[in-house]
């Protein structure tokens, strides 16, 4: 399991949260509820038919990640999931949306894979385990995309 | 003559239309069951009155590689309060991969009165029908189950390799990269991995979703006997194993070779690649 500690603070409540529930009816119930918790991409950010370019690789609920620099730097994240039966891609949407949304992008960056079972458990298949992992792994490398355009720009600053 | 009846099918009983399943979803002898592989699905909202049959749960033994026993599938039955006569309608997500994978499951226990509902869950969401999250319960039944047979339906590794030598038809199912030995695992999965890569020989690849229509439903007759007669070479009659990663995509392919187009013998091979890819001095073609 991903140490906590190190996790920004809201992905931390709720994997401490999902941990503390014995009963996997009410882990799934979390779940749920936080699929209902989902928030399609705003038109000012992306509107239908979406570009390949946002949609995430091997997921099979065709889903999009888009990322919305603050003024800080820092990022928003939205998305889009198609599947209106990618209940699992929409819940997971909600925590990234909620929990890594305005967070230091280097603690995203580094966030671990496998964290995609500590929200999930064990039971997932290898095809929807790979298809929210993938959803991970884009919202990592937008954030790393935009710490490297971070440096470019201060770069740029400095030289001019 | 319905939609289904239409399409040409040898056993066009085994599946029933979602029209079908709203009009019959209270009547006590039909249970209604849900099978997905995503397990935040059925909670999110079923078919009025369904209740679920988890694969990874309720169908395989939580120790051994192998599925439930005489006992554990009477204490399955038992929970979800139905008889030998009562008619199970297994239908779920994925086209319907994982609800064919239980209808596998319960024929190794002889429950014949079992129909799939074809379009599965996407194409009763698609049609507007209602759903819920409340969960049924039935009063609890005294289901005694006979052991489970698996000489009919089921192919282990030995009758797989003499199957090979005497140049028996093969189905592997997996995509296409898997068959040629391509893709060996998916990335960072190596639970579902082998150390080899191929396919069984004399194997034809027919991948399992081909056999489904664009609205999910089964294709027809016709198209299924172009792909598995035309493409892959089967006969009507032929002896056929199919076989996948771990014996549950294969299990759609056996349900449409077996009752759709009426081979007689059709085995599913559930020790799969991810046991022939694995073992010692086995025929791999590439």
């Amino acid at each position: 399991m991903a140490e906590t500690a190190t996790l920004p603070p809201k992905l931390a409540e709720t994997l401490d949260l999902l941990a503390l529930m014995p009963d996997r009816a009410d882990r799934i119930q979390l779940l749920i509820d936080l699929s209902d918790r989902f928030v399609d991409v705003p038109p000012r950010v992306a509107v239908r038919p979406f570009s390949c370019d946002d949609r995430v690789p091997a997921c099979e609920s065709e889903a999009y990640v888009w990322a919305e620099r603050r003024p800080d730097g820092r990022l928003d994240f939205h998305f889009a999931v198609e599947n209106p039966q990618g209940i699992s891609a929409k819940s997971f949407a909600a925590v990234l949306r909620e929990s890594l949304s305005g967070q230091p992008l280097e603690q995203i960056a580094a966030l671990p894979t496998d964290l995609v079972y500590d929200v999930y458990g064990q039971e997932l298949s290898m095809g929807k385990s790979m298809g929210l992992m993938a959803m991970l792994q884009m919202v990592k490398a937008l954030s790393k995309k935009a710490l490297g355009e971070g440096v470019v720009k201060e770069e740029v600053v400095v030289a001019s | 003559m319905s939609d289904i009846e239409s399409r040409g099918y040898v056993k066009p009983e085994v599946l029933v239309s979602t029209e079908w399943v709203a009009e019959h979803r209270s009547d006590p002898n039909v249970r209604i069951i849900e099978s997905n592989e995503d397990p935040l699905l059925y909670p999110s909202g079923h078919v009025p009155g369904a209740v679920e049959v988890d694969w990874t749960r309720d169908l395989n033994d939580p120790v051994r590689r192998d599925y439930l026993d005489q006992e554990g599938f009477s204490a399955l039955m038992r929970r979800i309060g139905a008889s030998r006569d009562t008619t199970l309608v297994i239908y779920g997500d994925k086209n319907n991969w994982w609800a064919t994978y239980a209808f596998w499951v319960f024929q190794l226990f002889g429950h014949t009165q079992a129909k799939i509902m074809d379009g599965g869950r996407a194409k009763w969401a698609a049609e507007g029908r209602e759903v819920t999250r409340e969960v049924p319960h039935y009063p609890e039944s005294h289901y005694q189950a006979p052991p489970r047979n698996d000489e009919v339906l089921r192919a282990y590794r030995d009758q797989v390799l003499a199957h090979v030598e005497k140049k028996g038809k093969l189905i592997d199912v997996r995509s296409p990269q898997e068959y040629t030995g391509e893709r060996m695992h998916m990335p960072d999965y190596p639970n579902e991995g082998a150390l080899r890569g191929g396919h069984i020989p004399g194997a034809k690849s027919v991948p399992w979703a081909r056999a489904v229509a664009e609205n999910g439903t089964f294709k027809t007759a016709n198209d299924l006997r172009s792909i598995y007669e035309g493409e892959a070479g089967l006969a009507p009659g032929d002896d056929v194993i199919a076989y996948c990663r771990i014996g549950e995509r294969s299990s759609h392919t056996w349900f449409v070779l077996s009752y759709l187009l009426g081979y007689p013998q059709v085995r599913n091979y559930d020790g799969s690649w991810t046991e022939w890819g694995n073992l010692v001095g086995v025929p791999i073609e590439k």
